[in-house]
């Protein structure tokens, strides 16, 4: 009987039914000795599921076999109830597995407690009593029953709360465990117990998430995991992988997530492949809390995004989908639309392109001001382009949400009506050019939505004639590939379009009414009286209520001014159902109290709360009550109003926009989007940039911009940074007009001087303006009576209104003394020495000649002030005449007025590299920060953006340290704190306030650098100023 | 969590299949066949783990024969692929150098074997002394 029991599996397995033989197999368990009892509890747990009828004969056996003095046979018993066990008889045998939880023989309690944790998953109400008992499996002095009565834990812990106080104990057992506690025999390749590691840290996460105080009582057991996890073999790596999930889920710290990082390192660099994607799949979790982890793999990820592994690819696409933020998106969803054409899984296909719709709708909408001010078109073009790919390659695979979303988008728009339409006429001119080539290959729900794209939006464009659209139209409803339901979405796209070729549709309408499909039949009928009735054609509701939008209020709340009124008529209130029942339950003398833990009961209450769908709520409502009570859940009774969106208003729908505000990411707030193009004229700033790796590199640099802001990529010298506005205006100086005498100052000397004006200040402003221009600089000496010996001058600077409220401030105007000078500006060290008095000692660069011409020269210079940059112009006469009346006019010109703070200092940040690259003078960004030690040390631990590179170290001198790090203070205003041993500490800040701390060790030839600062780009880019002032040296 | 584990030969030959959770009978095949094409036609070089439907399939080579077991998204990888090693050395210790022909004439050690180590689709027991303790003692019993 068991070789035929055994047989009769291997016929299941390979696919045959042998459902006769399920009765015997139950037999076999009732009857049969040791060894047949135990095939024939495998055969039931391999026939029979869950809910099978035939599992109810199989109680008795059980519960005699659990009572059974032999061992083995009880084990037998527990092992089948751990796997299928009736929902229902769980109360028959439940005190007999409780009693095994104490018995003496480990097996057993192990299995007695994998028992219960079954009936836990089952049916979870039934064993809430024996909790306390759990906490004693737990600690079993046995690891295995401890080890089965963890799964009941991670169960448990989905709901922390109640359990942190048991935070403890994991801590200790996983400790035990790390410092080789078990016996020997857990071990496995000497690691010891390595999935009993993997169970206890996926607790640890669980509690520690988002608990500061529980954290705190694991970091050491997980620095210790982290460390002992060093040994090279693949259940390691697997434990570190788990360890890295949980330094990343808990409560944070930075020492920490800093090995973590480190061991994600060591997974994604790894030639093994199948660490290179575990290490891809601990990256996708990690970029979730901290992006800029993706930046330090950027270039493993281009490679993997290459890698000829199926697998690979995926998870590398997962990843990216992960950090994709506003500029970044269009490479991306580029990326995916690739792998999709190449893929022919349907399952991938599925959910891949649900989420390049999910992208591609997040980010038109979410960043209004590039829409309105860079590039609208662009991003247009490239939603419905992307759209259009998403359509046609995802096709009818495609839920129905897609489609739904993207109409919904279309239709409902952004606050702006304007940008709607370019959307929608954009939607409308692509699908024109689509349907006009070949369509019998688009799928259905592609046709549907540019069918209903075309009869809600055809009318804005109004190059195209309605004809040519109705042509189109119809023209698909003759191809034999349409379905009949698309045809009705076509049909009711032609009802909407105006003023249609009456004869044309009406010989269509005559055709489709005789159709088979009646909904066609109906659209078709209405059609033709719409054609036919021109009065009826003017009723015809121009705004078309969108339906995709309908949203059902379950509550009713329409109907609470009706229901109020009813009630003060004196109508008794409204009982849901299930409460009605419970009153009359408890009415009756009889109540069902002893049986009300048993199941049949629960369930039967459970499926009356569970029937409160709409429909049922609607009719009961309109008979009386009060309808808010009604979306409620069951069980709490209090009116619930707020909650309630008011859909529906006196005069029908309210047609609601929903905020079309997604998530705006952290690190997308950088300034520009970007383009491949652009990422092509960006320079890769590493050491040696490989000809080969160029393409990779950009493409690097144009799927990582953003992210973290402070990476190296947005500082790959942007020299295609927003292009400064000049604008040249030349517009005459009133004083000119005055000067009948010699007109000495020649037009052509004073415009090709302005250039140089114009980039020296754009240059030397960044602080104040994103953009300064002069617009306007002519200077009109006059010869003059002569009567002065001195020479005056007058600068005027004068501010033009649009100067931004932020930026007020900044501005230091120096309004010079008369000066009495006759230098010739060649000798520009002296004009230094014409400084005002309180501004002689600041520190000043070099000053500059500007233009000069036979007459004046003009020159300037810039100070540095601890809160501001000035700018000192220097205007000097050149000539043996005395001038009078010299007029300057400075305009600034803001380029971007609505400019956030956040994207202005980013903006700033690029600028000065642009100035940097220019002028190679740091000194305009920051001033040196004075700190001791001691503040230095607070401060350090508070920032929390940092970056690690090796420097070149200057060995020419007696202390490289020293030298080093005097020459970066002379070349980048820095304040060296302390120099400890062969460590420095450095400090500087920004303008803006914004600490950078560095930490410089001296390690080999090279130096190590850290820079902390509480701002996400600056570390880098000091550091690169750092490298280029070594290099320099 | 562990959805399914099966033995399949090169020639796609099912040996053994455990469904941890309810696969009717007429779609288990179907699934076998995608799953066998799905690991066969992946390179040596490839990584051990393919992206099949929800599931993500581990599978590890020994021989002719394939042990592949699908798991959930949320289960880590390579502690299902290093358990499928402690498998095949726990089947490795019964049944002293097994071969594809053990396990097909003893489904049902290997079954009672597996049903120790996985239950409910999580792993409960990875001590191999302990996973064999009970087929050990039947086999005792059922010889005297």
């Amino acid at each position: 009987m068991r070789e035929i029991m055994v047989r009769a599996m291997y016929c299941e397995m390979l696919g045959y039914d042998a459902s006769f033989t399920y009765i015997h197999a139950i037999k076999l368990a009732q009857q049969g000795g040791v060894l047949e009892k135990r095939v024939g509890y495998l055969a039931v747990s391999l026939f029979l599921n869950e809910g099978h009828e035939l599992l109810l004969l199989l109680v008795n056996t059980v519960l005699k076999d659990l009572q059974s003095t032999n061992l083995i046979e009880v084990c037998m018993a527990l092992t089948v109830v751990a796997q299928v066990f009736p929902k229902d008889m769980i109360p028959a045998v439940l005190p007999l597995v409780e009693d095994k939880l104490s018995h003496p023989k480990e097996i057993i309690r192990r299995k007695a407690v994998l028992a219960l944790y079954k009936f836990y998953l089952i049916a979870p109400n039934q064993v809430q009593h024996i909790h306390a008992k759990f906490c004693k499996a737990l600690s079993d002095k046995d690891p295995g029953v401890m080890a089965s009565s963890l799964h009941i834990y991670l169960q448990l812990i989905r709901s922390p709360d109640s359990y942190k106080d048991l935070t403890g104990s994991f801590v200790t057992i996983l400790k035990q465990v790390l410092g080789g506690k078990l016996p020997v025999d857990f071990n496995y390749h000497s690691v010891p117990a390595p999935w009993l590691q993997i169970q206890l840290l996926r607790i640890l996460s669980l509690l520690g998430k988002e608990d500061q105080s529980t954290s705190e009582l694991m970091y050491e057991v997980l620095d210790e995991s982290l460390r002992r996890a060093e040994m090279n073999h693949n259940i390691t790596y697997a434990i570190l992988y788990e360890c890295v999930k949980a330094v990343y889920t808990i409560h944070p710290k930075a020492e920490l997530l800093e090995k973590a990082a480190r061991c994600i390192g060591n997974f994604v660099l790894s030639p093994k492949i199948n660490l290179k994607y575990l290490g891809l799949k601990a990256l996708t979790y990690v970029v979730q809390h901290d992006a800029k982890l993706a930046l330090q793999h950027q270039m493993t990820i281009i490679e993997c995004l290459d890698h000829s592994d199926f697998t690979i690819k995926r998870e590398t696409l997962e990843l990216l989908f992960r950090i994709t933020n506003a500029q970044n998106v269009t490479v991306i969803v580029e990326k995916m639309l690739d792998f999709l054409r190449s893929c022919n899984d349907e399952h991938t296909i599925i959910h891949l392109i649900g989420k390049v719709a999910e992208l591609a709708e997040k980010y038109p909408f979410n960043k209004p001001e590039f829409m309105n001010t860079l590039l609208p078109m662009k991003y247009n073009s490239w939603f419905i382009q992307t759209m259009n790919d998403v359509f046609s390659i995802g096709g009818d695979l495609l839920q129905q949400d897609d489609p739904n979303n993207f109409l919904r988008l279309l239709a409902e728009g952004s606050e702006s009506k304007e940008e709607d339409d370019q959307l929608r006429l954009y939607a409308v001119e692509s699908y024109l050019t689509v349907l006009k080539g070949h369509t019998s290959h688009l799928p259905q729900c592609f046709l549907q939505v540019m069918s209903w794209v075309l009869g809600e939006y055809a009318h804005l464009q109004e190059s195209v004639d309605r004809r040519e659209v109705i042509r189109l139209l119809t023209q698909l409803l003759d191809q034999r590939s349409v379905s009949s339901e698309t045809r009705v979405w076509i049909l009711s796209a032609l009802t909407k379009i105006p003023e249609g070729q009456t004869d044309l549709i009406l010989d269509l309408a005559e055709s489709l009414s005789s159709s088979q499909d009646t909904v066609l039949r109906q659209q078709a009928q209405e059609l033709r009286h719409l054609s036919q009735d021109s009065q009826l054609r003017e009723f015809k509701p121009v705004a078309v209520v969108c339906v995709f939008s309908s949203q059902v209020d379950s509550s009713l709340s329409f109907l609470d001014g009706f229901v109020s009124e009813a009630l003060a008529a004196g109508a008794a209130p409204y009982k849901p159902p299930h409460q009605r029942q419970e009153e009359l339950c408890e009415d009756r003398a009889l109540n069902l109290e002893p049986y009300s833990f048993s199941l049949p009961v629960s369930l039967s209450s459970c499926s009356i709360t569970d029937r409160q769908s709409p429909t049922l709520l609607s009719v009961s409502s309109g008979l009386s009550g009060n309808s808010a009570e009604l979306s409620q859940k069951a069980g709490s009774s209090t009116l619930i109003l707020e909650g309630v969106k008011r859909v529906w208003g006196k005069d029908g729908y309210l047609p609601q926009k929903e905020a079309t505000a997604p998530p705006v990411d952290e690190p997308s707030a950088a300034v520009q989007p970007a383009s491949q193009q652009e990422a092509a004229e960006r320079i890769e700033p590493r050491p040696e940039p490989s000809t080969q790796n160029q393409d990779k590199q950009q493409l690097a640099s144009s799927l990582f911009v953003g992210l973290g802001v402070g990476s190296s990529v947005s500082l790959l010298g942007k020299s295609e940074a927003p292009p400064p506005r000049f604008r040249k205006k030349p517009r005459p100086h009133e004083s000119s007009s005055s000067s009948g005498t010699s007109k000495r100052s020649s037009d052509s000397s004073s415009r090709s001087s302005r250039n140089t004006t114009d980039s020296f200040l754009y240059g030397s402003f960044p602080e104040e303006e994103p953009a300064t221009s002069i617009s306007t600089f002519d200077h009109t000496p006059k010869s003059t009576t002569a009567n002065g010996l001195s020479q005056n001058k007058d600068t005027k600077e004068d501010r033009h209104a649009n100067t931004s409220q932020i930026l007020g401030g900044d501005m230091v105007i120096v309004r010079p003394s008369t000066i009495q000078d006759k230098h010739p500006p060649s000798v520009s060290s002296d004009l230094t020495a014409l400084l005002p008095a309180d501004l002689k000692d600041l520190p000043h660069s070099d000053v500059i000649s500007l233009t000069s011409d036979p007459s004046l020269s003009l020159s300037s210079c810039r100070l540095f002030r601890d809160e501001a940059l000035l700018l000192v112009i220097f205007i000097s006469n050149c000539t043996e005449t005395v001038i009078k009346d010299v007029a300057v006019q400075l305009t600034l010109k803001h380029k971007h007025q609505q400019m956030t703070l956040k994207n202005f200092f980013l903006l700033q940040v690029f600028e000065f590299m642009r100035l940097i690259l220019m002028n190679s003078i740091l000194s305009v960004t920051h001033r040196p920060l004075v700190v001791t030690t001691e503040e230095y040390g607070k401060l350090w631990l508070s920032l929390s953006h940092d970056v690690k590179q090796n420097l070149k170290l200057l060995t020419d001198a007696g202390d490289p340290l020293r030298t080093t790090l005097n020459a970066l203070k002379d070349a980048l205003q820095l304040h060296v704190v302390d120099i400890i041993g062969s460590e420095g500490i450095v400090a500087c800040r920004l303008l803006s306030g914004a600490p950078c701390l560095l930490h410089c060790r001296v390690n080999g030839a090279a130096l190590a650098m850290w820079l902390r600062s509480p701002h996400p780009a600056l570390p880098d880019f000091i550091l690169y100023h750092c490298q280029r002032a070594l290099a320099h040296h | 969590m562990i959805k399914f584990l099966l033995m399949v030969n090169k020639q796609g030959q099912t040996r053994l299949s455990k469904y941890y959770e309810q696969v009717e009978l007429g779609k288990r095949a179907a699934l076998e066949a995608d799953v066998v094409r799905g690991c066969l036609a992946r390179r040596k070089e490839e990584c051990s783990f393919v992206e099949y439907k929800d599931y993500k399939l581990v599978y590890r080579q020994y021989a002719a024969l394939f042990i592949v077991v699908g798991i959930t998204e949320n289960e880590n990888e390579l502690s299902i692929y290093e358990l499928v090693h402690n498998f095949v050395e726990v089947l490795d210790k019964y049944f002293s150098r097994v071969s594809e022909l053990d396990i097909m004439f003893n489904l049902d050690k290997v079954h009672i074997i597996l049903d120790e180590m996985i239950l409910n689709g999580h792993i409960v027991e990875t001590n191999k002394n302990r996973i064999l303790a009970p087929l050990l003692a039947l086999d005792k019993m059922a010889e005297s």
